[in-house]
């Protein structure tokens, strides 16, 4: 039995997330204090370093290592962003932690802004997330009432400050480029990179920019040490992950455990096993990038790494399917999402996943060709290829997953006009075009 | 078009009025666009303009981050915006049905706004709710595990 280990979700539902004295009756702004008083920002970097901590925000690059980028590369402005544009079709760990335990992100921004040298800190919170917003806004002006926040933190030489900056709707903004372009008031276009925010950030100055989970986990890294984290996870990946499960399972929602855990761990413990009547056909992980898992692959650890072997953790997002899931009406459904979430800059991504999108209601339709597959494969290879962007280069992960795992289902439906899962146009159903 | 346009000297108001409470700044562009769709609905030309005086921006710029973000519209809409999440948690959680119920129900397609100007229907991207879908989102009102039973009695709240 595999139990929960709290560290980013410590707090949720136990304080009030509204009152900065709760927060501090639950160890908050003891790493401010213990990292003004006795620590050097290397020595804060270090520990980072150390602890094995990796990027929540989905690629999992090492955090410490990015801390170090910006705190070497000189600039008269430095800058920490906090990415809580959350729009992962599945993910809503951050919008969690911003509602329940909004100053655990305050106090380690000021932590990271000490660390690298910057004093200026932004957090761009997606437009749709309205609680959290509200949230944040009302602990930072109870940090800076209290001197955790402004000039002159704790009594120290040191002064930071942080800005709310709402998103207006764009999936794309999530990627940190485009989120730079969104606060400097343009179009969420990613950038091309190199050079990346490291160096060229926001109004082109040095930039940390740091997914909501990973800077939930700095403050109970200091408290705790580098060892301490280091020890749990796996190998590759230290700490805990936080997942959050729905679909057909009976029990929906999030849950926080150390890396490693399997898909089938997570169905039957946290996701109380398949719903009464449902059959696992396949799990969609880690967003809508991410990949379509068939039944062999369900006893795979999820860790960054586990990528290699066919299941993506990403955000972390576990969507449960059944039966009743037609494998080419989900990417239908994943390829729309990428149609209408591309930023259009760049050809490969603006008409590649247009077209992919058309083969494939075409083949929904029972209209398709064997062609159509040898089509959609090399579609998702330009994809990856071409494209100026993380959006773009995984958007084909869906087409090579069903033709990799699922080739007789999707066949069937050219060849004899056939949907298993009954679902599909051609079997009667009205067409969601 | 059958939508109502805002008198032009309003648009303009508010969009001053909104400028200087934001100060114009161009990193300000995006909060002073929400704002001004939030009073007004939706960007009318006019308040575009008008922050493009004031930011001393292009006109051009001003509209092509304008037509960017899904929150803000350059179109005018009904008097009640309902936005289904057509994302894949929410697809297979039932959102299918719903999606088809609701269409027929507003006797409207994605895009399409009412001939009384009440509704206009749109598809959204998750909206982070996804162990609660299906979802839709009315206004500023969410609504979680939507069945399409449900839909005549959340549609009869908004007149
Ligand atoms: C299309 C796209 C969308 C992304 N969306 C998010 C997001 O919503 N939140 C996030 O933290 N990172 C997102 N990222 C990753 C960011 O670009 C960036 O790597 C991350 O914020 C870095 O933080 P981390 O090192 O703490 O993970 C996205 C990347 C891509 C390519
Ligand atoms: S890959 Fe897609 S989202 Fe990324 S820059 Fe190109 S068009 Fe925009
Ligand atoms: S998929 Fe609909 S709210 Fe997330």
């Amino acid at each position: 039995m595999i139990a929960e280990q709290r560290i980013v979700t410590e707090r949720l539902g136990i304080i009030d997330p509204q009152k900065i004295e709760d927060y501090i009756d639950h160890h908050g702004y003891e790493a401010l204090r213990k990292v003004l008083t006795g620590m050097s920002p290397a020595d804060v970097v270090d520990v980072i370093e150390r602890s094995g901590l990796r990027g929540r925000g989905g690629a999992g690059f090492p955090t410490g290592i990015k801390w170090k980028y910006v705190s070497k590369t000189p600039g008269d402005q430095k800058y920490v962003i906090c990415n809580a544009d959350e729009s992962e079709p599945g993910t809503f760990k951050d919008r969690l932690v911003l509602e329940g335990d909004p100053h655990t992100i305050v106090e380690a921004m000021i932590i990271a802004g000490y660390a690298v040298g910057a004093s200026v800190g932004y957090i761009y919170i997606r437009g749709e997330y309205g609680l959290s917003q509200k949230r944040f806004s009302h602990a930072i002006r109870q940090a800076r009432q209290n001197g955790y926040l402004g000039e002159h933190i704790l009594k120290s030489d040191f002064n930071f400050e942080i800005h709310v900056h709402s998103g207006a709707g764009a999936y794309i903004c999530g990627e940190e480029t485009a989120l730079i372009e969104s606060i400097e008031g343009k179009r969420g276009e990613p950038r091309t990179r190199p050079p990346y925010p490291t160096t060229n950030g926001l109004w082109n100055m040095p930039t940390l920019v740091n997914n909501v989970e990973t800077l939930a986990n700095v403050t109970a890294i200091i408290r705790n040490g580098a060892e301490w984290y280091h020890a749990i996870g796996t190998p590759s990946s230290a700490g805990t992950k936080v997942f959050t499960i729905f679909g057909k399972v009976n029990s929906r929602g999030f849950f926080e455990v150390p890396m490693g855990i399997s898909l089938r761990q997570a169905i039957d413990t946290f996701g109380k096993g398949m719903a009464s009547g449902s059959t696992f056909k396949l799990a969609q992980t880690g967003g809508s990038s991410g990949s379509l898992v068939p039944p062999d692959l369900l006893d795979i650890p999820m860790d960054f790494d586990s990528f290699k072997a066919g299941v993506v953790m990403g955000s972390g997002a576990l969507l449960i399917c059944d039966q009743n899931t037609c494998v080419v009406d989900l990417a239908r459904v994943l390829l729309n999402f990428f149609r209408v979430e591309s930023c259009g800059k760049c050809n490969p991504c603006r008409i590649g996943n247009m077209r992919a999108q058309t083969i494939l209601n075409g083949i929904a339709q029972g209209i398709g060709t064997m062609k159509d597959l040898e089509n959609l494969e090399m579609i998702g290879r330009y994809l990856y290829e071409m494209s100026n962007c993380g959006l773009g280069q995984t958007a084909g992960s869906p087409l090579r997953d069903i033709l990799t795992h699922f080739r007789p289902e999707v066949e069937a439906h050219i060849i004899s006009k056939d949907c298993l899962a009954g679902v599909c146009a051609m079997s009667g159903q009205p067409a969601l075009v | 078009m059958t939508v109502g346009t805002i008198a032009s000297d309003k648009a303009r108001q508010v969009a001053q009025e909104v400028c200087q409470q934001h100060g114009a700044t161009r990193d300000e562009l995006i909060p002073i666009l929400s704002d001004i769709n939030r009073q007004l609905g939706y960007l009318p030309a006019e308040a575009l303009d008008e922050i493009s005086t004031q930011l001393k921006i292009p006109k051009s710029q001003v509209l092509s981050a304008a037509s960017f973000y899904s929150m803000l519209s350059t179109q005018p809409r009904g008097r009640h915006v309902i936005k289904f999440c057509e994302s894949a948690p929410c697809h297979v959680q039932g959102g299918r049905e719903v999606w088809l119920a609701l269409q027929d129900q507003l006797q409207l397609k994605s895009g399409e706004t009412s001939p009384d100007d009440r509704w206009t229907l749109e598809t959204t991207s998750c909206l982070g709710q996804c162990a609660d879908g299906p979802v839709i989102l009315v206004d500023e009102d969410i609504y979680l595990n939507v069945t399409p039973d449900q839909l005549s009695g959340i549609l009869a709240k908004y007149k």
